[in-house]
């Protein structure tokens, strides 16, 4: 059992794990996101922010997702090394026109979502957590005011141009990660694999579009 | 009609030494000849001239041995598919072409001599597990034991493997998942092989790691340069084996 942790095809399956908890998170996260433009009254996503922030259940589900970002980047990171040392000595003329295009880029879009990832978390969670956050008071409740915070972001245009711009990055880690996370854990054939492709494809689309539509609606209205 | 070439070839004197890339031109190379037929022309050229030919791995130039692997302009056996470097054609290149000629790069495979690499590695890692430990005796009846023709197709198909290490040379990786998977569907699939099923993949998987080949992230090079066609699902049936090992 202890090979889970120590051998390269464990690691994978871990990081895969991760990965596909991640994806699922994405899909929360985005429809939390897309109530600031399909209710007009502020208050439901600041409401909605306040419970995720109050919940005993939510502040476990915190734990367990910063461990599944945890997981997936170390295992992330000490495989590309691995995979690096693997070969000392680069090919003079390597076109890999054969390595499928997504895949040959995964550690660069890693880079740029983590870099997101950062900001994103110093922009919003901890300055939330740090009491740093505008507030509002309704019915004697205080309230963080997450949606004045996000509207001033989202009227500075390169701050949505790279909100957009690193969503795109994501979408492309995704079309690789996603469809290879199943291979990792062993589910491919000739039934399944088709599906996951085409599933990987949607669900890329989805999130890109999902979350980038937010900053476009709210820049120009 | 006839070719002129710019070769630019990888010239290592040993395994301890710098590699370096050493130009060569070639005059009236036939497009009927082969890729190993042309490398023949040049080293017959450089023994004349009293310098040392160039190294490099052949054997049964069928097709058929593994022996020839040769990494030629950015692919491993070169600008064609399901073939070996014995078996590809200078028709395949145009006048004026410059080749690019390297060996396979990992640190598992390291460089011999000039295009020449250890690939003991693959044996170590047959040594662990690719093998079944009965005795065979004489040829079995042909349906003593049953097998259901899927099971025997695809066991069949990884079978094709030639352990030339083209899928480790393909991957950005290095790794060697596709050669272990082969090897794990040829032999788990069968009856023969499912007693020895769970070690063998535990012990392959390890010395995988041991030997120093990378991990694979499922981008597929592998599968499109092997010269026998072994599919990527093979690599899912490791995974799958090596799960179900685990616990």
């Amino acid at each position: 059992m202890s090979g889970i942790f120590t051998s390269s095809l464990g690691k994978k399956l871990l990081m895969s794990l991760a990965g596909i908890f991640l994806i699922v998170f994405l899909l929360v996260h985005m429809g939390l996101n897309l109530l600031l433009i399909i209710y007009e009254d502020p208050m439901v996503y600041n409401k909605v922010a306040h419970f995720m922030s109050s919940s005993i259940l939510i502040k476990i589900f915190e734990i367990i997702l910063f461990g599944g970002f945890l997981l997936h980047i170390i295992y992330a990171l000490i495989l590309q090394i691995q995979n690096w040392i693997a070969r000392p000595s680069r090919y003079n003329k390597a076109n890999y026109s054969n390595t499928s295009f997504f895949s040959k880029f995964m550690i660069h879009t890693a880079i740029i979502t983590l870099t997101f990832l950062v900001i994103h978390m110093m922009d919003f969670y901890i300055k939330a957590k740090l009491g740093h956050a505008s507030e509002i008071i309704v019915d004697g409740v205080v309230y963080h005011d997450f949606v004045s915070e996000v509207v001033d972001k989202f009227k500075i245009l390169p701050f949505v141009i790279f909100y957009i711009a690193a969503f795109v990055f994501l979408g492309f880690h995704l079309m690789h990660g996603f469809q290879s996370a199943f291979k990792t854990l062993g589910m491919d054939n000739r039934k399944y694999t088709p599906v996951i492709q085409v599933l990987a494809i949607f669900y890329c689309t989805l999130v890109v579009a999902g979350y980038s539509i937010i900053p476009v609606i709210i820049y120009f209205s | 009609m006839n070719l002129n070439l710019k070769l630019k070839v990888w010239r290592q004197r040993d395994p301890n030494t710098r590699g370096k890339f050493v130009n060569y031109q070639l005059k009236n190379i036939s497009t009927d000849s082969s890729f190993l037929e042309m490398l023949d022309v040049l080293n017959e050229e450089l023994i004349t001239k009293g310098e040392e030919p160039v190294i490099y791995d052949h054997d049964c130039r069928e097709g058929i041995c593994g022996a020839c692997g040769l990494y030629i302009n950015g692919r491993p056996h070169g600008p064609d598919s399901l073939i070996t470097v014995c078996q590809l054609h200078m028709r395949k290149f145009k006048n004026g072409d410059t080749i690019v000629i390297e060996p396979w790069r990992a640190r598992a495979f390291p460089v011999i001599r000039d295009l020449m690499v250890d690939r003991n590695a693959f044996d170590k890692l047959i040594q662990e597990g690719g093998y079944v430990s009965v005795n065979t005796g004489s040829a079995p009846d042909a349906n003593g034991i049953p097998v259901k023709k899927e099971k025997a197709e695809l066991s069949m198909d990884a079978a094709a493997c030639i352990g030339c290490g083209a899928c480790v040379a393909a991957c950005k990786n290095a790794s060697a998942m596709l050669f272990v998977g082969a090897k794990i569907s040829h032999l788990t699939l069968l009856p023969q092989g499912k007693v020895e099923a769970r070690d063998r993949v535990l012990d392959m998987v390890t010395k995988m790691d041991e030997l120093g080949f990378g991990s694979c992230t499922n981008t597929g090079a592998c599968e499109a340069e092997c010269p026998k066609g072994i599919k990527l699902t093979n690599i899912a049936r490791l995974n799958r084996e090596y799960y179900t090992a685990l616990v």
